[in-house]
């Protein structure tokens, strides 16, 4: 069979299969649609947990991220691992002890009035749609892909795909699924990882791999000959090129590890757990999972760059000749995403560092996991595995943020402010029409997105960092923390990192809406944007902390409510009213 | 002190010294010291390079289970547990 019908034939069937639970599962209330009641237990509501979490970003395209950026790529292995640490201790307990539904509620609740309620709802909203549009980035790669067509036709695809999915569902029905999509997308990256590890250091197990010597007879190790090889052309030194500087790293690490905390459909999962402990384990078991890729992830980055290396310059000093280029390579430039250009008109394609004589004018970091099994001739049906897992990924995540999007303006703002008596069937309804808009809006911006479907990603963190996560925090760890200080620390949390994005990216992420050019990039403590939310968080912190000191203490009622959930006896289920 | 009150210094104790690896194996291993790391090798890694791309991911995961362990044993030590 050929790989395109192959493909078809794979990818239709895990959507079969979603789309059957989806439908077995359907959300019946409210109740069903937002968490998906009791009796997911904690290794079950971990898969899902973390088939939510890992999306486009980190299926897609973190490994081709790694693979270009090195040791500077092991910012997002460490920030979106370290997340789920914080997560844990600091806040899933205790809001599962709290029991609502959404994140807006709960902020609502802790700072005593409607306005906090309507601040959280705002801040999630920036950073979830932000984060779709790096979902629909990796979507629209994977459809361009698949179909054969280019870049943009692909994301009207991947929209009206995600669209009829995530409506259709709730999040009982997308809890269920997503533990099919966890197994479709480990086994998807999995597979490719260990055949390739194999052929190239004779170890199955990528992550032994990575750290093994060459398969060739050389007797080099694998990282060292990458080193060698890309410093022979130029290029930095893979296993320590740091991204940017090392304070750059740090920051942008902490900026992902609190913006993981600060998420809303990620604490949403431990909404749904039936006990304060099992919110623990949850978290455990979600990281497990996560791991797994996480952990192969680093393999699938350096080894696809030495295969792309090695398919380009096949032996030293003889460059890959124009007409004899693989097939992988004509299907990618189809999609506009992969492009050469015969700068010496010498009939090879040399690929260097210097941009005056490099001729691969265009590799876009996102095409590197779909591309990886290709380019290492691997059999069609893994290849056709591959883009089932990438959508797989997109998709679930795509749809955890759609709900909690929707959810946070039917549940949060209609029914908890502006019209407390909507009846359960308008309120289904006003949240359908949610995903709706968010669907199309994350669309449009993603067909000029900012950045790599990881960096875009990454930004959404930085909102979340600046502005949920402080306020969730001090709302359990400190009595003392009143209405005032929590709204003044998201409004100048949220509004800096914006100020700081916008300005390097445009206006809503519109490029030609760029402003204040003259301060160049990068111009605060050589941080980039993609770094900013955890500066955004301690501007949250520190301007919470000296308004609420300065104002009156939260009402009695208040501090008795935080004394309560920090400890777990007497935890009723989640309850919405 | 009431029951609660020593019940969550004895969480936040736990929390903080969770926190204190947390920092050590990302941070400090992984991005302060991964220089000075690198001239240590583990097989074909260089040990920095590790913590940052391996050694930092389980020790994650494995510091999340014991902190889900103690915890559960705390509630139990001060009589807190739910049902």
């Amino acid at each position: 069979m050929d790989l395109q019908t192959l493909t078809y034939v794979v990818v239709g069937a895990t959507f079969a299969l979603y789309i059957g639970i989806a439908i077995w599962a359907r959300a019946k209330s409210t109740s069903d649609f937002y968490v998906a009641g009791k009796g997911i237990p904690p290794v079950l509501n971990g898969m899902a947990t973390a088939a939510d979490w890992m999306s486009a970003a980190s299926f897609i395209s973190m490994a081709g991220l790694i693979a270009f950026y090195g040791y500077g790529g092991s910012v997002f292995l460490m920030g979106w691992t370290g997340g789920y640490v914080l997560l844990a201790m600091l806040l899933a307990p205790y809001l599962r002890k709290y029991g609502k539904f959404t994140v807006p509620e709960f902020i609502g609740d802790r700072y005593y009035g409607k306005s906090a309620r309507i601040l959280a709802v705002i801040c999630l909203i920036i950073a979830s749609v932000t984060y779709v549009i790096g979902q629909m980035k990796g979507i629209g790669v994977a459809f361009s892909r698949f179909l054969e067509t280019d870049y943009d036709t692909g994301l009207y695809i991947g929209m009206g795909i995600v669209f009829i999915y995530a409506v259709m569902g709730g999040m009982k029905g997308i809890t269920y699924t997503q533990i099919a999509q966890y197994c479709v997308l480990i086994f998807a990256y999995t597979v490719p990882a260990v055949f390739i590890s194999m052929h190239l250091t004779g170890n199955p197990i990528p992550q032994l791999g990575l750290g093994s010597k060459m398969a060739d007879g050389s007797g080099m190790f694998l990282l060292d000959k990458l080193d060698e090889t890309l410093k022979g052309l130029g290029f930095a030194e893979y296993t320590t090129n740091a991204r940017l500087s090392t304070f750059n790293m740090f920051v942008y690490t902490m900026s992902l590890m609190i913006g993981t905390a600060g998420l809303p459909h990620v604490i949403m999962r431990f909404f749904t757990v039936p006990r304060v402990r099992d919110a623990r384990a949850s978290a455990g078991w979600a990281l497990v999972f996560i791991a797994l890729l996480y952990t192969v992830a680093p393999a699938v980055g350096a080894m696809a760059r030495m295969n792309l290396m090695d398919t380009i310059q096949p032996a030293p000093g003889q460059w890959l000749e124009v007409e004899q280029r693989p097939q992988w390579f004509k299907n990618w430039e189809k999609t506009g995403l992969l492009k050469f250009e015969d700068k010496n008109g010498d009939g090879r394609i040399q690929y260097v560092a210097d941009p005056e004589k490099n001729e691969m004018v265009k590799v876009d970091r996102d095409i590197m996991v779909l591309a990886n099994p290709e380019i290492a001739k691997l059999p069609n049906w893994v290849v056709a595995l591959v883009v089932a897992g990438g959508l797989a990924a997109a998709l679930s995540t795509a749809a955890g943020l759609l709900l909690a999007i929707s959810s946070s303006i039917s549940h949060d703002l209609l029914k908890g402010v502006f019209t407390p008596n909507i009846s359960e069937k308008s309120e289904l309804m006003a949240s359908r029409v949610a995903m709706a808009g968010a669907i199309a809006a994350a669309g449009y911006l993603g067909l000029h997105p900012p950045d790599f479907a990881a960096g875009t990603v990454a930004l959404a963190f930085g909102l979340a960092a600046s502005s949920i996560f402080p306020a969730l925090m001090m709302g359990i760890f400190s009595k003392r923390m009143n209405k005032q200080g929590a709204m003044a620390g998201m409004l100048v949390g949220i509004g800096i990192t914006l100020f700081y994005v916008f300005q390097h990216k445009g206006i809503f992420f519109i490029a030609d809406w760029k402003y204040l050019q003259s301060w160049g990039s990068n111009w605060f403590l050589g941080i980039e944007p993609n770094a900013f939310g955890a500066i955004g968080a301690v501007f949250n912190f520190t301007v919470a902390f000296l308004v609420s000191r300065v104002t009156a203490p939260p009402p009695e009622h208040i501090q008795h409510m935080v004394e309560d959930i920090r400890v777990p006896a007497g935890a009723g289920d989640a309850a919405g009213h | 002190m009431s029951k609660h009150a020593s019940y969550w210094k004895a969480n936040l104790r736990l929390v903080l010294g969770c926190l204190v690896v947390w920092f050590l194996a990302s941070f400090v291993f992984g991005i302060l010291l991964a220089e000075q790391l690198n001239s240590i090798r583990l097989g074909g890694y260089k040990l920095g390079f590790w913590f940052s791309q391996q050694g930092s991911i389980y020790i994650f995961v494995a510091l999340t289970f014991f902190y889900a362990w103690r915890a559960n044993k705390l509630d139990h030590e001060f009589g807190v547990r739910e049902d």
